[in-house]
C-alpha cells in the first residue's frame, strides 16, 4: 500500500518534470527561431535583455554586435546600460548591438570563455582592468592601437582619458581596453562622532599617524575608529593603497608587465603590520575579518567612525547617513596615494575587421564625455574623461554632493596605483589575502604572512617568467 | 531478472516466449527511456567527461584540454591547501551528521504523537528546510556577525567577550555546523517520523503490557527497529553535507585564511574564479569517490534486505 502510493506519486512527479522541460524545450526553440540562436545559450545566468530587435531585423546591411556586460554593484545597473545600448541602436542604423547581462566580473569570464569554446563570443565585453593581461594572453582581446590610429580623432580621445585609469588599459605598451566603469578608495568619516571626541570635523586625519591618533580617541565601547574590509576579494585593494603609501619609489604589489609581484618588500610588511597594529596594539578596529558589504551599514548605524570604501558607495552613504559626514583622501605616510579598480571595454580578437571598427564606434558612444558624466553620477563610478569634469552634470553633481569631488580630486593629486594586476590576476589575489588573513588571525606574523604569500605567487606566476 | 535468465538458458525458449519477452522489454525501454535521456545527458556524461578533464591541463584561453594523466591528482596531494581542505570537509560532516541525526530523532519522538496541535509543530521543526539555504546563511551571518550580532550581544550583555565566531579558526566551522544542524533537523525527523509510525504498534502495546518503561521501549525495540532508517539517514546525510557551498559563499568565502574552505567551494573556486578547469574537474573526481564511499553501506544493506523488511 505504502510503496505503491510511493509510485504512483514518483510516477506522476517524473511525468510532471518530464512534460516541463519538453515545454522548456519547445519554447527555447521557438525563441530562437527567428533570430539568431541566443550566443550564450549554454550559460544560464547571462540573460539577453535585447527587445527592440525586431525593428531593425529587416535591414541588410546591419552590422549586429553582442557585448557581454557584469554588474557588480547594487542597484539600477543593468537598466542604465541597456537604456544606453538602445540610445546607440536609434542613434544610427548600420549597427545593432545587443547588450547581454553577464552576471557578475567572474561570471562574465565564465562566460566568455564558454561563449569562445562554442566557436560564438561576443564582439565586445566589459571585464576587470585587472583582467587584462589574462585577456591579452589567452587571446580573447585585441590591441586597440590600430583602431585609435586610424580613427581622426583617436589621439584626442585616448588622451582625454584621466591618466590614473588610462595606464591600466597597456598590455606590454599596447592598449588593450578602454576605461568604463571605475572607481577608487577614499576615506569616509562621521563628522558627528568627531565633534562628540573633540576632533574638528573638517580636518580629518591625512597620514597614518593621524588616523591611528584619531581613531583611538573616537574609539568607545560602542564604536571602533576605523573600518577596513578585509574579507578576500577586497583586502587586496585596500592593501595596495597601504602598500603605495608606504612605497618611496611608488612602487605597486607586481610588475608592470604583470609576470612579479613584490609582496614581502620591508614596506609592505610595515604596511600589514600597521594593518594589524590598528587591530591588536592601538585597539581601534575591529578585530577579525570584517566584510566588504557589511562596513557601509556599520559606519550609517555609528559603529565604526571612519571606514575605507569605493567612491561606488557614494549614492547609498549619503542618501542613508543619519549624521553628518565628510569624505577625504586616503591619510598618506610616505606619499599620499590610491588604488583604482573597475572594469574596462574590450574588443574580441579575431572579429572581422567591419565589426571591430563598429565595435569601436559603440565603445566611443558609450564613453561621450556628456554620457560618460551622466553614467559617473547615476552609478557612484568616478567620471573617466578629463572633459567630463567640464559638463554641467558633474558640476551640478558636485555641489548638491561636494563629498564626491574628493576622488577626483585625490586622483589628480595622489600617486595612483592600479588593484593588484597580474597574469592569473584572480588566483594571485587569493594568495594574497589567505596569507594577509592568516597574519590577522595570528597564525603568521606579517613577515612570515608576505614571505609565504610570495612563494605562492612566484609558483603560480613560474609559466609565465 | 537474473533468475529469469537462468531459467530461460536452461529451457529453448519457443519463438512465442521469445516475442512475447521482446514485446515486454520494447515497452519496458520505451517506459524508462525519458528518465533515461536524462540521466545519461546530465549525469552520466557529465561524470565520464569529469574524469577526462581531471586528466587534463585545461585553463582560462586553451583551445582545448591537453592530456597530463594523473598529474592533476599529484599537483594536489602535494598542495597544503589540498589537504586543508580534506580536513575541513571532513571535520564539518563530524560536527553536522551524528549531531543532526539525533536532533532529527528528538523531534521525531516530540511529534509522534496525534494531538490536535502536533500538525503546527511538526511544521515549525520542518520550516528551516524549507528555507533557502541562502536565505539561512544571511540570517546566520547577522547572528555571527561580529560585535554586532546577536551571539555577541548576548555574551556582552551576560558580560562576556564578543567572539566574533567567524573571524577565528577555531569557531568558524562549529558555528557553520550548528546552523547546518539547525536547518537540517526537521529533514530528519521526518524520516525517523515515518520510521517510527511504521514499526507495528503491537509490539510497543505487549513490551508495555509486560511492564517495560518508555526508555526500555526506545532501546529495546523502537533503535533497532530504526536500524534502516538509521542507515539510510546516516547516508544521504554524509552525501547531503559534502555538497554543500552555499553558506560558505555567504558566510564567510573560506576566510579566516580557509579555515572554513570546503571540498564543493574549493572545486568551486578552482574551477569559476581561477579557471584551472583540469584542477577542478579532478577535485570533482574526489569529491565524487567521498560520495561513493558514503553511499556504498547503503548499497550493500540493500542487497540483504535490511532495509524495507
Amino acid at each position: 500500500m505504502h510503496k505503491n502510493k510511493f509510485r504512483l506519486l514518483s510516477l506522476a512527479l517524473s511525468g510532471a518534470f518530464a512534460a516541463a522541460s519538453l515545454a522548456g524545450c519547445g519554447s527555447g526553440a521557438n525563441n530562437s527561431n527567428g533570430t539568431a540562436a541566443p550566443a550564450v545559450s549554454e550559460t544560464s545566468k547571462a540573460v539577453s535583455t535585447d527587445e527592440n530587435s525586431s525593428g531593425t531585423d529587416g535591414g541588410g546591411d546591419t552590422i549586429d554586435l553582442t557585448c557581454y556586460y557584469p554588474v557588480n554593484v547594487g542597484g539600477d545597473t543593468a537598466n542604465i546600460i541597456d537604456g544606453m545600448v538602445d540610445e546607440f541602436n536609434k542613434s544610427q542604423s548600420k549597427i545593432h548591438v545587443k547588450s547581454v547581462y553577464s552576471g557578475n566580473y567572474d561570471d562574465t569570464v565564465t562566460a566568455l570563455q564558454t561563449a569562445k569554446a562554442g566557436g560564438n563570443p561576443p564582439e565586445l565585453f566589459i571585464s576587470l582592468a585587472t583582467q587584462r593581461f589574462t585577456m591579452a594572453s589567452t587571446n580573447m582581446a585585441m590591441p586597440l592601437d590600430d583602431l585609435i590610429a586610424n580613427d581622426p580623432d583617436g589621439k584626442t580621445y585616448i588622451d582625454d582619458f584621466l591618466d590614473g585609469f588610462m595606464v591600466d588599459s597597456y598590455v606590454d605598451g599596447k592598449i588593450y581596453s578602454i576605461p568604463f566603469q571605475r572607481s577608487t578608495e577614499i576615506l569616509y568619516y562621521n563628522k558627528d562622532a568627531f565633534k562628540e571626541v573633540g576632533l574638528d570635523p573638517d580636518s580629518p586625519p591625512t597620514t597614518w599617524e593621524e588616523l591611528a591618533d584619531y581613531a583611538v580617541k573616537l574609539t568607545n565601547s560602542k564604536r571602533y575608529g576605523v573600518g577596513i574590509a578585509l574579507n578576500s576579494g577586497s583586502a587586496q585593494w585596500t592593501f595596495t593603497g597601504f602598500c603605495l603609501q608606504n612605497s618611496k619609489n611608488g612602487e605597486n604589489l607586481m610588475s608592470d608587465d604583470g609576470k612579479k609581484v613584490f609582496f614581502n618588500t620591508k614596506e609592505n610588511v610595515e604596511a600589514l603590520q600597521f594593518w594589524l597594529d590598528l587591530q591588536n596594539k592601538y585597539k581601534c578596529m575591529a578585530t577579525g575579518i570584517v566584510q566588504w558589504t557589511d562596513l557601509p551599514t556599520q559606519f550609517l548605524s555609528g559603529d565604526v567612525a571612519m571606514i575605507y570604501h569605493t567612491t561606488g558607495n557614494m549614492a547609498n552613504i549619503s542618501s542613508n547617513a543619519t549624521f553628518d559626514f565628510g569624505a577625504c583622501y586616503l591619510p598618506g605616510h610616505v606619499r599620499q596615494a590610491a588604488p583604482t579598480g573597475g572594469g574596462n571595454f574590450y574588443i574580441t580578437k579575431g572579429i572581422s575587421e567591419e565589426k571591430q571598427q563598429a565595435a569601436w564606434e559603440f565603445i566611443k558612444f558609450m564613453t561621450d564625455t556628456e554620457r560618460a558624466a551622466k553614467w559617473s553620477v547615476a552609478t557612484g563610478y568616478v567620471p573617466v574623461r578629463k572633459s567630463c569634469f567640464e559638463t554641467d552634470t558633474i558640476k551640478d553633481y558636485y555641489s548638491s554632493i561636494p563629498q564626491a569631488k574628493v576622488a577626483y580630486d585625490q586622483l589628480e593629486n595622489a600617486t595612483i596605483g592600479c588593484e593588484l594586476t597580474t597574469y592569473n590576476a584572480a588566483e594571485i589575489w587569493r594568495v594574497l589575502n589567505d596569507n594577509i588573513q592568516s597574519a590577522v588571525i595570528g597564525d603568521a606574523t606579517a613577515q612570515q604572512a608576505l614571505d609565504n604569500a610570495q612563494k605562492e605567487a612566484t609558483e603560480v606566476l613560474e609559466d609565465y617568467q | 531478472m537474473r533468475k529469469g535468465m537462468a531459467i530461460s538458458t536452461l529451457q529453448k525458449p519457443s519463438q512465442e516466449a521469445k516475442r512475447k519477452a521482446l514485446r515486454k522489454n520494447v515497452l519496458g525501454w520505451s517506459l524508462m527511456a525519458p528518465a533515461l535521456v536524462f540521466m545519461l545527458l546530465f549525469t552520466v556524461y557529465p561524470v565520464i567527461r569529469s574524469f577526462y578533464l581531471g586528466m587534463t591541463d585545461y585553463s582560462l584561453g586553451m583551445e582545448a584540454p591537453v592530456f597530463i594523466g594523473f598529474h592533476n591528482y599529484m599537483k594536489l596531494a602535494g598542495t597544503a591547501l589540498f589537504w586543508k581542505v580534506v580536513r575541513n570537509t571532513l571535520y564539518f560532516a563530524l560536527l553536522t551528521v551524528f549531531p543532526s541525526m539525533a536532533l532529527g530523532l528528538g523531534l521525531a519522538l516530540l511529534v509522534n504523537r496525534s494531538t490536535k496541535t502536533v500538525g503546527f509543530l511538526r511544521v515549525g521543526y520542518f520550516y528551516p528546510v524549507v528555507m533557502p539555504m541562502i536565505a539561512a546563511a544571511s540570517i546566520w551571518s547577522f547572528i555571527y556577525m561580529s560585535n554586532n550580532g546577536l551571539w555577541d550581544q548576548f555574551l556582552r550583555s551576560i558580560g562576556g567577550q564578543p567572539m566574533d565566531v567567524l573571524s577565528s579558526k577555531t569557531t568558524v566551522l562549529p558555528a557553520m555546523a550548528i546552523m547546518y544542524v539547525w536547518k537540517e533537523a526537521g529533514y530528519l525527523m521526518v524520516f525517523f517520523l515515518s520510521g517510527i509510525q511504521s514499526i507495528s504498534p503491537e509490539l510497543m502495546e505487549a513490551a508495555k503490557l509486560d511492564g517495560a518503561s518508555h526508555g526500555q521501549v526506545f532501546h529495546r525495540i523502537m533503535l533497532p527497529l530504526l536500524g534502516p532508517t538509521t542507515l539510510f539517514v546516516t547516508s544521504i546525510e554524509f552525501t547531503n553535507c559534502f555538497k554543500l557551498v552555499d553558506h560558505v559563499m555567504i558566510m564567510t568565502e573560506g576566510a579566516p585564511n580557509n579555515y572554513s574552505t570546503l571540498l564543493l567551494y574549493y572545486i568551486y573556486q578552482q574551477g569559476f574564479t581561477n579557471f584551472n578547469y583540469g584542477i577542478s574537474n579532478a577535485l570533482t573526481v574526489i569529491m565524487l569517490l567521498f560520495l561513493l564511499a558514503v553511499s556504498l553501506p547503503r548499497f550493500f544493506s540493500q542487497d540483504r534486505k535490511i532495509y524495507y523488511s
